[in-house]
């Protein structure tokens, strides 16, 4: 019994009255995946140095789970915010929002349903992905040497649809001959996590002469990067800035700022700005989504695709081009 | 009990190696299952599609047989529960239930007697042919959600009647209140007496029995052998079948891709802790309840993966203790059992 005693260890984030406390529920693929689920701890990260709150997190199972993790929150006293990341979340949590009408909820890829109203107490954060994910498509058709591109997608499913096709349109766009490979790690949340089966995907995709891979698949694209490096190929990244995953080998990544947008729910809350009941979109007008362009990779897109694919973008935000979303 | 007790010892080592108090967690732990009616009511919604696979795969053992498809077959049978249920939204609700848990059966059965005939006809391996549809099963459903009926930027089937619904116990009874926990419950219990019944107190469970213990001296007694596989294979696919009815018809109303968590996977260490009893499926799925809702109630204080490694070394021992206990009672009295 010596290690009860020895092993006292400190709770994160201790019961200090007063201090706003913010409760976030994780998507499938959880903590760790370097893109969609780590950009949203960021945001928490960042409003706990910045505006001194405290969180505390859960990852859910697909299922049943995510119901009850956003409930195990709203049950607490302690804890008035509440986040759900990732569109699955979007039944549960406006059936939460109705039922504990004195917290607030968030839920970032929210699915908006034009015909019903959101609960006054729910923001529901979109983001535009295919605006981005056009433009790295732009990019990969512009830079490709064989004419052959890839994408890897997680769970085969319409939000990732959504990656797929409007990355093929950019690429048609640039490039109108190229050939695009389409690859799917499977059909469950699991394929979010499977950087196997991304790495097996992403070889097939390159042995067939594909230079070049998108990927939309959380912790799975860690397995495509692994494949880009074996085989001296190039991968783009998604949701977060994946450059220092693979350095020369990510030209770009299709960010989105999951991170801002956390943070910016619970700077309102904080300053008691917070108004339920809305859809906050994130596009490429408000920068919420774009491609990574920085120091670290600037010397693998050339000045003049730099050049077309901002023009593209000056297109996309004055309407002049629909991108196809499924 | 022992094993539960060793378990419970050796997580608190790997507990306190993060950094945490092992009392605590395990205080969370049980008063956020055990401690008031939502949680009980969260273990008992767990623990429903368990029983089910548990039987699934206890029945193909009690006929000698390894169905490792449980998963697959609850994927079928609960898309075919579902289907029913939002396909004919016109009937009304006694027949309209009825129709959906019969869909679930049979959808389940079907799928299992694939390689129910497979062994029968062909003595091809169950084990292979089981898993591999289990893949099969999951990129069927996928491609029937995602193509044939798709809801929009959902991964969901469209919602089934309301007449199909299996009603919640908070909605019936007041109890539980919070928690998904319903009617599909006692359909789980009921088919645990059907299996009860239908193995010791028939002659087909006789044979059945005789099959799974000396397949020689069924062949030799002139059973007929592979009506026998075919037959259990189908039975052991439809307990698993019915699985779905929980998450379908007795909580969202709709198929949700992922929605088993791998309740087909889990329900073959039912089997195994309740060595093939439809009274131990019961205790040990809800067992299996509490640690999988538990491992929810305590991520806040303790990582998703420790959580898992807590509960593979949890099935570990208890399946190695089991094992051990039945052994030493082997040879005290030296007499076999049929459980064994």
């Amino acid at each position: 019994m010596v290690f009860f005693v020895s092993s006292c260890g400190k709770k994160e984030g201790s019961t200090v009255t007063g201090k706003l406390k913010v409760g976030l529920v994780f998507d499938v693929g959880g903590r760790g995946d370097k893109s969609f689920n780590d950009a949203a701890y960021r945001g928490l990260e960042k409003a706990r140095q910045e505006l001194g709150i405290e969180f505390e997190y859960i990852e859910p199972g697909p299922g049943a789970d995510r119901e009850a993790a956003l409930r195990q929150f709203a049950n607490r006293s302690d804890i008035s915010v509440i986040f759900g990341i990732g569109f699955i979340f979007t039944d549960e949590i406006t059936k939460m929002a109705v039922e504990y009408p004195d917290k607030k909820f968030a839920c970032v890829d929210y699915t908006v349903d034009t015909s019903k109203t959101l609960p006054p107490n729910l923001v529901a954060i979109e983001f535009k992905e295919e605006e981005g994910s056009f433009l790295v498509g732009a990019i990969a058709g512009y830079l490709t040497k064989s004419n052959k591109v890839g994408f890897v997608g997680g769970m085969e499913s319409p939000l990732i649809k959504k990656f797929q096709v409007s990355y093929e349109a950019g690429v048609k766009h640039a490039n109108p001959n190229c050939q695009i490979l389409i690859g799917y790690a499977g059909v469950t949340g699991d394929a979010f996590k499977n950087p196997g089966k991304g790495k097996e995907l992403a070889m097939g995709q390159y042995s067939d002469g594909v230079d070049i891979i998108y990927h939309a698949s959380g912790v799975t694209g860690l397995g495509v990067f692994e494949a880009a490096r074996e085989m001296k190929k190039f991968a783009i990244g998604v949701d977060s800035d994946q450059n220092d995953e693979a350095p020369g080998i990510v030209i770009t990544s299709m960010i989105k700022v999951v991170d801002v947008s956390v943070y910016d729910i619970i700077k309102e809350v904080k300053d008691g700005t917070f108004k339920g009941g809305r859809v906050e979109t994130f596009g490429l007008k408000s920068k919420g989504v774009d491609y990574v362009y920085s120091d670290k990779n600037k010397n693998m897109i050339p000045d003049e695709v730099r050049t077309k694919v901002e023009a593209i973008r000056k297109e996309i935000i004055e309407g002049k081009i629909t991108i196809p979303v499924k | 009990m022992i094993s539960v007790i060793t378990s419970l010892l050796i997580g608190a080592i790997f507990i306190a190696a993060i950094g945490q108090n092992p009392l605590e967690v395990y205080l969370q732990l049980f008063s956020q299952t055990l401690g008031n009616t939502y949680g009980i009511g969260q273990v008992l919604f767990k623990a429903t599609p368990l029983i089910l696979t548990g039987l699934s795969v206890a029945i193909a053992f009690k006929a000698g047989l390894f169905n490792i498809g449980a998963e697959g077959q609850l994927n079928i049978g609960a898309f075919a529960s579902a289907w029913v249920g939002f396909t004919f939204v016109t009937m009304p609700w006694y027949i309209l239930i009825p129709l959906s848990i019969l869909a679930g059966f049979i959808g389940g059965a079907l799928w299992a007697s694939i390689a129910g005939v497979l062994k029968a006809k062909f003595g091809s391996h169950e084990v292979i042919n089981t898993i591999m549809l289990n893949f099969i099963a999951l990129a069927l459903v996928s491609y029937l959600v995602n193509n044939i009926y798709p809801v929009p930027a959902t991964i969901h089937t469209p919602e089934i009647s309301p007449n199909a619904w299996l009603q919640r116990f908070d909605v019936l009874t007041g109890i539980f209140k919070g928690s998904p926990f319903n009617l599909s419950f006692l359909i789980a219990l009921a088919a645990c007496l059907l299996m009860y019944y239908l193995l010791w107190k028939t002659p087909l469970g006789y044979q059945i029995n005789t099959l799974g213990l000396n397949k020689g001296a069924a062949e030799y007694s002139k059973m007929n052998v592979k009506k026998l596989i075919m037959l259990s294979m189908a039975l052991a696919g439809g307990f698993a079948g019915l699985g779905g009815l929980n998450f379908v018809n007795g909580y969202k109303h709709y198929l949700e891709l992922g929605f088993s968590e791998n309740a087909g996977y889990i329900g073959i260490a039912v089997a195994l802790i309740a060595r093939n009893n439809p009274w131990g499926i019961i205790i040990a799925a809800i067992f299996f309840g509490i640690l999988e809702y538990g491992g929810l109630t305590i991520n806040t204080l303790v990582p998703k993966e420790i959580i898992t490694i807590l509960q593979a070394i949890v099935i570990l021992i208890m399946i190695s203790i089991n094992h051990f206990i039945a052994q030493s009672r082997y040879k005290k009295f030296n007499a076999g059992t049929a459980n064994g």
